[in-house]
């Protein structure tokens, strides 16, 4: 019996390893690419900017349907927690050292969002396990839902001068010379209301009743 | 809201990001913050006239080297807390090693000493006591503004930290008050107060640093 065990456990082992392997050569194929188009978008490369935002939210639906799971709670939340780190990424993208890799950075947001979701749900969990910032990349999933979040209702709830901002540059894609223009609000102040904006929208999504 | 619809708004109108933003913004913090409690100094109990003098020089020039440095080592370190990917353990132990040598010089001054009443509680301790943590408060307001501009991921650490560097530069600014020239009362008074913002930053970091 202890022999079947432990030729079991080897099994197991074995498995483990060879998984850790493929997840090491992913990450290897992965990391460039991403950390390329991250350096694009913080130059400005609105398209690369959005490419990576896109590879990125497929490894995070697939790392939080795994995580929700593994707390038992229910995976259709991925989704708000993914665009919440989506939003953090962006917001926070001046905090990525150009000098490191990109995954890790990644990660240790998506980590920090996890374990802030878990104690505003209050779970009896002090601490997420910290796992290699290779179990980021692992992942896949590209099944979208939709999230909590009602772009409309948000818009209703932010103050008029960051609603208008949202809409000229973000919806409807005016660069920020022209809505400082449309609006009568100075370029800086524009910048300063899509950021404010953008973060707004962050703590709305997995908040369940809007403020 | 669907992802692809958060990822379209996010990527429209890419604004290109300066490296090298989040450590102006803390220096900035340091040196306002310090300057502040420079003033606050002068206008409250005022320099000390004979700190140019041969035998309180040397005296003066530890006390400003070991908050000094504390405050340099604690720059640093928070140059790396604020952004996600947390590293500086180094750091870190550079900074209990500091404190243990001034604690180890602090004992052994006592015990070589006949006097001890003078050299522990010196002639101003209780100034030293309320000033300290006084002059501290406006650098850590600072500090933690500027945090708040990165991503800390270790909240409780980062604030500790805030916390050090502002009881730092509350004790640098108090030396050139301080009357009281024994290693033994920097030990206990400069170090214990340090330790205590440093407490202080810890316990009220989770809650002010949280994004």
């Amino acid at each position: 019996m202890a022999a079947i065990r432990k030729v079991h456990r080897r099994g197991r082992f074995k498995c483990n390893q060879l998984r850790r392997i493929a997840e090491l050569m992913d990450v290897r194929s992965i990391e460039p690419e991403l950390r390329s188009l991250m350096v694009a978008g913080l130059e400005g490369d609105a398209a690369a900017h959005k490419m990576l935002l896109e590879k990125l939210s497929v490894q995070l639906r697939g790392y939080f349907k795994a995580q929700l799971g593994r707390y038992g709670r229910d995976p259709v939340e991925a989704e708000d927690l993914v665009q919440e780190v989506l939003i953090a990424v962006h917001t926070r993208r001046h905090t990525y050292d150009r000098s490191q890799l990109l995954t890790p950075w990644v990660y240790a947001i998506a980590r920090y969002k996890f374990s802030d979701y878990l104690r505003r749900s209050k779970i009896s969990r002090t601490d997420v396990p910290i796992e290699d910032a290779e179990a980021l990349t692992a992942y896949n999933d590209s099944a979208q839902v939709e999230s909590n979040l009602d772009l409309d209702k948000l818009l209703a709830g932010i103050s008029p001068k960051t609603r208008q901002a949202i809409q000229y540059v973000k919806l409807e894609g005016l660069s920020v010379s022209e809505a400082a223009a449309r609006s009568g609000m100075s370029e800086s102040a524009v910048k300063v209301a899509v950021h404010r904006g953008l973060k707004a929208l962050a703590t709305m999504i997995t908040k369940k009743e809007p403020r | 809201m669907r992802t692809d619809k958060l990822i379209d708004i996010l990527s429209t109108n890419v604004e290109p990001v300066k490296p090298g933003l989040l450590e102006k913004t803390l220096a900035w913090a340091v040196v306002v913050g310090g300057t502040t409690a420079f003033c606050l100094m002068l206008a409250t109990v005022g320099a000390r006239r004979e700190i140019l003098n041969g035998s309180e020089l040397g005296f003066f020039a530890l006390k400003i080297g070991w908050t000094l440095s504390l405050i340099l080592i604690g720059y640093l370190l928070l140059t790396k807390l604020i952004r996600p990917v947390q590293t500086g353990r180094k750091l870190v132990a550079v900074i209990s090693f500091s404190f243990l040598a001034v604690a180890v010089a602090g004992a052994v001054a006592l015990i070589g000493s006949a006097d001890r009443r003078i050299i522990i509680l010196g002639t101003q301790w209780v100034t030293c006591a309320l000033c300290i943590p006084l002059f501290a408060t406006v650098p850590f307001i600072l500090l933690i503004w500027a945090l708040r501009k990165g991503a800390p991921t270790n909240l409780k650490r980062t604030g500790a930290i805030a916390g050090l560097v502002a009881g730092a530069l509350g004790a640098m600014t108090y030396a050139f008050h301080c009357p009281d020239d024994f290693l033994p009362f920097l030990a206990i008074w400069y170090g214990g107060l340090i330790a205590l913002c440093a407490f202080i930053g810890a316990k009220f970091g989770p809650r002010l640093l949280r994004w």
